[in-house]
């Protein structure tokens, strides 16, 4: 739960955007467009005979970063993991409607494939733990048959640098990478799934079990890799979506309730629903 | 009063811990007792003949004293090689199996079966093996104890390389499919090798196992007082070397009992050290 401060907080932060800046923000934004990178349209998620997601419909513009918000259990984590087909290695689980990269339907591609092109970092550091550091960013391309030593050093290291842990670990790559800090961890598990060169990157709560200053990394991490990939990014931090992300949509019972620039969700929600969420009156 | 109540359940609480850690230590030392006698009479009985002829000279005909059982410790080294050749993979491959397809009746039959097996008197295992090879070869082989070691080792094996698999947190076979690695891979490279410590376990308690049988062994691999490493001929064992030196009515044949029951203990020690070695993580 948040504290009462944090939420007064994020009310100082709302109320000093401009008016001006408010106004401009009229809205010419299409939820769901065929020319955005991922198209989702009336999406069903299953587990067994819970329904986790209700005809969700929204697109996701090429080089941006989305936030999905909304209370535990709304289906955040499950829309996510629609996106690169992780829901349905769960057994029981169903999904309906269709989901396209960059026009194709994901559900026609090959699981494998997709997954490559939409890379995943999860909530919970999850370095393999019999890996080295250096290891552990070469894994995806290693076990996809990348021999070539000079290569691997070349991507391991750009990967890391693009994580912004490379001067940290430049040392001791050949060291465990569960010997990290927490927050180390995640970045690299972020340097692991650059190396194998996606073009969307999932992030479900990439930061929420880290410290403030390993948080702020993570953050300053996005803002650089949406120069260059497609960023989802599930968040319970009310201030951490409205820092990172252009849009933001907010997942109620496994419904999509509202989807729109960031700007205008954090000053201008158009349902009552959404500003009590946002200012934390729920949730 | 109540000083005195507060004394009373002090001391009651400190003399249930006094009697407890008596009973706990008591109960340690009952259990390594008879393992270090076992260890003291072994050396003191084995220690007459534990010389260099032991490890190099073969057994002397009846009534003529010295010589040594370099046929039984290559002979047990190569029934062991013959078992754990086929025991190993066949024991991993189905604890794979169990673990990541088992899910359905099969999986519980297999199961089922294996924890049946390793309740099974070894010397039924014997038959076995008797019925499966010795008959149709026709004659007792080395083969055909290797092969009655390895049925006796296919059940510990499968069922450590289940539960170890099943050990592996779900979040790392999720991160090994979240980037693009096919699900064998990931299964092979990544979920194994994490769990391949506790697996090397399991295989080296079925190994040092099998290397102590006797019983199966009997009318497998017969037993042999000449040198041979043919595979398809009788072969000489340790365990059977004890087994008939320790009851025959001569002096010098029980202490060489005694001497090759030493040199087993010593096998397999030498056996787990390299194992612990082999399987050291670099971490
Ligand atoms: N593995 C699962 N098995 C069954 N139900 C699940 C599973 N994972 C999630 N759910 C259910 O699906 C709904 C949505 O979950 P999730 O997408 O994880 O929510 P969020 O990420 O927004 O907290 C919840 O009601 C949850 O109980
Ligand atoms: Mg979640």
């Amino acid at each position: 739960m948040e504290s009462v401060l944090e939420i007064q907080e994020r009310q100082k932060n709302l109320s000093v955007v401009p008016a001006a800046v408010q106004s401009s923000l009229s809205n010419n934004f299409v939820p769901v467009s065929d020319n955005h990178k991922i198209v989702a349209r009336d999406i069903n998620a299953y587990f067994g005979k819970v329904q986790a997601l209700r005809n969700v419909s929204l697109s996701i513009p090429e080089n941006s970063v989305v936030a999905i918000i909304g209370p535990s259990g709304c289906g955040k984590s499950t829309f996510l993991r629609s996106i690169n087909r992780m829901h349905e290695i769960i057994p029981g689980s169903r999904i309906t409607g269709s989901l396209t990269l960059d026009r194709k339907d994901i559900y026609q591609m090959d699981a494998v494939m997709v997954r490559k092109r939409i890379g995943m970092v999860f909530q919970k550091p999850n370095p393999f733990p019999t890996m080295s550091i250096f290891d552990n960013v070469a894994a995806g391309l290693k076990m996809n048959g990348m021999r070539k030593k000079a290569r691997l050093k070349e991507v391991v290291e750009k990967s890391l640098r693009q994580a912004a842990l490379w001067d940290e670990v430049k040392d001791s790559l050949s060291k465990s990478g569960i010997s990290l800090s927490g927050g180390q961890q995640q970045r690299l598990c972020i340097a692991r799934t650059l190396a194998v060169s996606p073009e969307v990157i999932l992030m479900d709560e990439p930061a929420s079990a880290l410290d403030p200053i390993s948080t702020s990394k993570i953050e300053e991490l996005i803002y650089e890799l949406k120069k260059q990939y497609t960023i989802v990014i599930v968040t319970h931090n009310m201030q951490q979506a409205a820092r990172v992300s252009d849009f933001t949509a907010f997942f109620y019972l496994g419904s999509l309730i509202e989807y729109d620039e960031t700007k205008t969700m954090f000053t201008s929600p158009r349902l009552k629903r959404t500003e009590d969420y946002i200012t934390g009156r729920f949730g | 009063m109540e000083i005195t109540t507060k004394h009373l359940t002090y001391y009651r609480r400190k003399a249930t811990n006094v009697i407890m850690l008596s009973f706990s230590f008591i109960a340690a030392i009952i259990t390594i007792v008879p393992l270090f006698l076992v260890f003291y009479y072994t050396v003191k009985e084995g220690a007459t003949y534990l010389n260099l002829d032991f490890f190099t000279k073969l057994p002397t005909p009846i009534g003529e004293p010295g010589g040594g059982m370099v046929n039984a410790i290559v002979g047990t080294l190569i029934l062991i090689g013959i078992g754990g050749g086929i025991g190993i993979p066949v024991g991993m491959l189905s604890g794979i199996y169990l673990s990541e397809f088992g899910k359905n009746k099969f999986g519980a039959l297999v199961r089922f079966l294996a924890d049946v097996m390793s309740g099974i008197p070894s010397i039924v295992v014997g038959v076995v093996a008797y019925t499966l090879v010795v008959l149709p070869m026709k004659h007792f082989s080395a083969l055909a104890g290797g092969v009655a070691l390895a049925i006796l080792m296919i059940p510990t094996i499968t069922r450590t390389t289940e539960e170890m698999i099943k050990l592996v947190p779900h979040s790392y076979r999720e991160a090994g499919l979240a980037l693009g690695i096919s699900k064998w891979k990931t299964s092979l490279f990544i979920v194994l090798k994490t769990a391949w410590k506790g697996i090397a376990t399991g295989i080296l308690l079925g190994l040092a196992r099998a290397a102590g049988e006797t019983a199966p062994l009997l009318f497998t691999a017969l037993g042999n007082r000449f040198w041979s490493t043919n595979i398809f001929r009788p072969i000489a064992s340790l365990t059977v070397f004890i087994y008939e030196y320790s009851k025959a009515p001569f002096k010098d044949w029980n202490e060489q009992a005694w001497t090759a029951a030493l040199v087993l203990i010593m096998l397999i020690s030498v056996l787990s050290l390299v194992f612990k070695f082999i399987t050291r993580s670099k971490y």
